[in-house]
């Protein structure tokens, strides 16, 4: 039952972590937490049986229950700030394309010319293929 | 010829491979309106080349060079007629040709008496069922209700793409919702620029090609997680 409740916080620490907040602080204890990881798998590699009487005091069972139960946690949180990255880098995206479809635009009057499109009067339609 | 109390009207149409029915649509709405902006989002049909070939009625193109989604062309295309100065009104008109100039036109009239900054279309004003089968019928009238459970208001339609505003409503949009869930954002930023905003009953033409084009059912599943993954 323990066992439960502990991975559901995880994984609800793990999602506010990763969709809040960013920055140097964010990077470090990131970086800290895969240092963390690897010595964990260093220590199990060289006991083997040390998951196993990890996972028997947690009420799991097999080591490689418990190891099964980590890795989704980690692939829930790998999805998750993929997720925001990739909303990060749509939405750079998106302002370069409209900068380029606005730059080639032809004024929106054709005496008056915004600022938006002030000096484009050379570009005339758009040609991109 | 396009009507001169409509001079400070853009109408921003966002295209996405309308080939077919393109040039009707514009030809249909240059007749009463004078300042047309095509935002074509990277089509492969031409549609494009249809709608520069109008640039003596008074179409502008814009083209993304990529494929950004709905929402992406339609802020594209407000920060285009932002640049006008004299720009005082901003009719939005989909390109498959399923809304009614005569309806674009008596909503930009609203927004020109002062009464309200936003004018929202609505198929289902007034009780109406609007002609559309049951499972559409029924996958809109819940997105309705979601809709307005979210943002706080009491809309009788929250997806339809003929919307009338004046330059203070234009200015607070900013779209991030690329794809289909703009509808929903552009609600949410006008409650939260405290806008005034109304609802005006709007036809909408359920031609055999409109129907072809529209929104899938399974689409909504994707409109609904955009928004609660934001």
């Amino acid at each position: 039952m323990f066992i439960k409740i502990a991975l559901i916080v995880a994984v609800m620490a793990v999602a506010l972590f990763m969709l809040r907040g960013q920055g140097a602080r964010r990077q470090a204890l990131r970086r800290l937490g895969l240092l963390l990881f690897a010595a964990l798998a260093v220590v199990s590699i060289v006991f083997p049986d040390s998951l196993t009487t990890v996972a028997q005091r947690l009420n799991v069972g097999r080591g490689a229950d418990l190891l099964l139960y980590v890795l989704i946690v980690v692939f829930f949180s790998y999805v998750a700030s993929r997720y925001v990255r990739d909303r990060r880098s749509a939405q750079q995206l998106t302002a370069l394309a409209r900068r380029l479809a606005l730059d080639e635009a032809p004024p929106p009057r054709e005496c008056v010319a915004g600022p938006e499109v002030a000096g484009s009067e050379a570009a005339g339609p758009a040609e991109v293929a | 010829m396009a009507q001169a109390r409509f001079d400070d009207v853009w109408v921003v149409i966002p295209v996405y491979n309308e080939a077919p029915v393109l040039a009707a649509v514009l030809d249909d709405v240059t007749g009463t309106f004078g300042h047309v902006c095509v935002v074509d989002d990277c089509s492969t049909d031409g549609s494009d080349a249809i709608a520069r070939g109008l640039s003596g009625r008074g179409v502008r193109v814009l083209r993304h060079p990529i494929n950004l989604g709905q929402g992406a062309a339609l802020q594209t295309g407000l920060e285009y007629v932002l640049a006008d100065p004299l720009m005082g009104r901003v009719v939005t008109f989909d390109a498959d040709g399923q809304h009614h100039v005569p309806d674009a036109a008596a909503m930009a009239e609203r927004v020109g008496t002062g009464e309200l900054d936003v004018v929202l279309g609505s198929r289902f004003l007034g009780g109406a069922k609007g002609a559309m089968g049951g499972a559409k019928r029924l996958v809109l009238k819940a997105a309705v209700a979601y809709t307005n459970l979210s943002v706080g208001m009491k809309l009788t339609d929250t997806h339809n793409g003929l919307r009338a505003m004046n330059r203070q409503a234009a200015q607070a949009l900013h779209l991030t919702q690329n794809g289909m869930a703009h509808a929903t954002e552009i609600l949410e930023q006008i409650k939260r620029a405290g806008l005034r905003y109304g609802e005006h009953k709007v036809e909408i033409s359920y031609s055999p090609y409109a129907k072809a084009k529209g929104q899938s059912l399974l689409n909504s599943v994707n409109i609904l997680v955009d928004l609660m993954l934001r």
